[in-house]
């Protein structure tokens, strides 16, 4: 049926559950089978690991407006969790262990936010620093949360549900798609209702936010409270799911740059830019190297592929800040209607 | 000589007035109606009654800057109440004190009966009291009906794990201040652009939105600080209308900053003048208009120019 008007508002809309359906179809039901034991190991596992991250962090830095830096070590709060949860408590479920964790990682994430009720921008994000070396340093230091490991280094339990072992990377591909899945569901109910508003007016402008009667310290809690339970949650995944060991510095300051710049590429204050920015985050390494070796042959060594790599990731953020502030999701969004369009006009 | 605005402001009653009532009110919402129109004054009703809002000797200074020196104020309920001043008079500094905004250093205000060195803002929803502010303070990345259902949230008493899984009372709160909400944007005239983000808007209609969030929470005390700031003459006699159905349809009692004398003597039951933060008048539009010290401070050869453009819109239209 042919628009009557060629107005952009006439554009036929989808149902908002159109896509997300289709693709977790896609990815429940088509990428199990066609999918290489690569594509689990090196892109989708650290994809949705790193995508929950983001999501996490969008709630606080992108809805509620307080800038963190501290992802990684709330990420590894999550995973110490988890592993000692499972460890020392006789029977406790896989599940129950991450959710503990998670909660953990949220109490963690209420003690480093208390500075938020005095602090803003530049100088919360330096706050939220401690909680990064305060967390990777307590790690290291007690032996006690690596079960006393001589090199820090642990292996992570196998993944098992209801005695139900998930050991191949398509078993963990599916753990990590199903929490993932929940836990962002979840996430989009929650910036939707009125918590999620009240985030936004406290980013927006939080003397009005006040006045209306918004409780805006109990607010931002909350916001670190749900971010970090998020983020610990990734970090089990990570750690769990991905990586299969549990290490401290695997979740350096680096890690939470790197969360940070997934929802600046992505789109601040939208789920889906977590999910837009986590992609280009896992695939562009992949895709320099391989260009690289094409280009350069054997001259483009691991070197210089880092270097390169931190070279147009810079770049690329730079251009993003200047051109895009509202990320890959706003390009995508422009381009789909732009396209839509021309095909109504044909 | 009666300014030529009157005639005006008459216009705006018959304009908006009929259509405003034609529509039934909501039996949620108080139905008090004061008078029509600008001669006669709501104090009269209420005059017996204790004042809603009283302010006793507030001093206020900044440094050695004096913003508010002994300031007495009394707002009857249901009452519009301007303050007018020149630029600098202290105006919003007495509208920061009253909804708690700024500490007085000596002085304290009195919101219905209780008693307040400074007015809790964080509880300021709680007691009824709504305000706008100056330099317009909306959330741009919530659409126009998600600003105006925040100024509900200060009711909501479900937590956010209810909200995530819309069980029992968080349902009935969301549907509750989205239908309220709509209300107040079809009573304002919004209702066509509800699902517009705010940043988006022109000026004049966000300064509307911001009147719809104070509204939504049918305060008994509306604070408006300079509503009609920056909006053509058109604009403005349309927001008095508006500020006028309001405090028709909900009895809210309203204290508004305004410059534009000719606006402001149509629509308040009385004016407090202010110059160099004490209070030099205190009377209906009519005494304002006629008081020397008030010519002097202020009115003086403004009141020629006001006059005129008034006179200009008025028969423009």
């Amino acid at each position: 049926m042919t628009a009557i008007s060629s107005d952009f508002s006439s554009v036929p809309v989808l149902p908002k559950w159109i896509v997300p359906v289709l693709l977790l179809a896609f990815a429940y039901g088509v990428v199990p089978l066609i999918g290489s034991s690569y594509l689990f190991e090196a892109i989708l596992l650290p994809f949705l690991a790193l995508s929950l991250a983001g999501v996490g962090l969008n709630i606080l830095t992108g809805y509620a407006g307080q800038v963190s830096l501290g992802s990684a070590a709330f990420m590894a709060a999550g995973a110490f969790a988890a592993y000692n949860f499972n460890l020392r408590v006789e029977g406790l479920p896989l599940i129950g262990s991450i959710f503990l964790a998670g909660i953990v990682a949220a109490a963690i994430g209420i003690v480093f936010g208390l500075p938020s009720l005095r602090l803003k921008g530049f100088y919360l994000a330096v706050s939220t620093l401690a909680a990064q070396f305060f967390v990777q340093w307590a790690l290291t230091k007690f032996s006690w949360f690596s079960n006393n490991s001589a090199s820090g280094v642990i292996d992570a339990p196998r993944l098992s549900i209801s005695g139900y072992a998930l050991d191949g990377a398509i078993g963990r591909y599916l753990f990590a798609l199903t929490i993932v899945t929940v836990l962002t569901f979840l996430a989009y109910r929650l910036v939707t209702s009125q918590t999620g508003r009240n985030f936004i007016a406290i980013r927006d402008n939080e003397t009005a936010a006040r006045i209306i009667g918004i409780p805006v310290l109990k607010t931002k809690l909350l916001a670190f409270a749900i971010s970090s339970f998020i983020i610990g949650v990734a970090g089990v995944i990570w750690a769990f799911a991905y990586l299969r060991t549990v290490e401290p510095d695997g979740f350096d300051l680096d890690r939470s740059f790197q969360i940070l710049f997934i929802i600046i590429i992505g789109g601040l204050a939208s789920i889906r830019g977590a999910f837009f920015g986590a992609a280009l985050i896992v695939v562009f390494p992949l895709g320099l190297s391989r260009l690289g070796g094409f280009l350069l042959g054997d001259l483009f060594d691991s070197g210089v592929l880092d270097m390169s790599q931190r070279i147009v990731l810079g770049a690329l953020i730079i251009l993003f800040l200047i051109l895009e502030p509202d990320g890959l999701v706003a390009l995508w969004d422009r381009i789909r209607r732009r396209l839509l369009f021309a095909w109504q006009s044909t | 000589m009666p300014l030529p605005s009157y005639a005006l402001g008459v216009m705006d009653a018959s304009v908006y007035a009929p259509e405003v009532f034609a529509r039934g009110l909501p039996s949620t919402l108080r139905q008090e109606q004061q008078p029509q129109g600008s001669g006669e004054p709501a104090g009269s009703v209420a005059a017996a009654a204790a004042p809603l809002l009283s302010l006793q000797g507030i001093g206020l200074s900044f440094g050695g800057v004096v913003a508010l020196a002994d300031i007495d104020l009394s707002v009857q309920s249901g009452e519009i109440r301007a303050i007018i001043g020149p630029n600098g008079a202290g105006k919003s500094s007495l509208i920061n004190v009253i909804s708690g905004v700024y500490r007085p250093d000596r002085g304290h205000v009195e919101l219905d009966g209780a008693v307040y060195a400074q007015v809790p803002t964080q509880r300021l929803a709680h007691l009824g009291v709504a305000r706008t502010f100056q330099n317009l303070a909306l959330f741009k990345g919530l659409s126009v009906l998600d600003n105006v259902a925040s100024g509900l949230a200060y009711k909501v008493r479900s937590n956010f794990a209810g909200q995530v899984l819309g069980i029992g009372l968080s349902r009935d709160e969301q549907r509750d201040s989205l239908s309220r909400a709509e209300q107040i944007l079809q009573f304002l005239h919004l209702t066509a652009i509800r699902d517009r983000l705010v940043g988006t808007l022109p000026y004049g209609l966000q300064k509307r939105v911001e009147l719809a969030r104070a509204l939504v929470a049918e305060p008994r005390l509306l604070l408006l600080d300079e509503p009609m700031a920056g909006m053509t003459a058109s604009e403005k006699s349309e927001m008095a209308a508006f500020v006028r159905a309001a405090r028709d349809r909900f009895a809210t009692t309203v204290v508004l900053i305004e410059h534009d004398v000719g606006v402001v003597m149509d629509l308040s039951d009385r004016i407090a003048v202010l110059d160099y933060g004490r209070k030099i008048a205190d009377a209906t539009p009519d005494e304002v208009r006629n008081d020397q010290r008030v010519i002097d401070a202020y009115l003086g050869g403004a009141s020629d120019n006001e006059g005129t453009s008034s006179n200009e819109e008025g028969a423009g239209i």
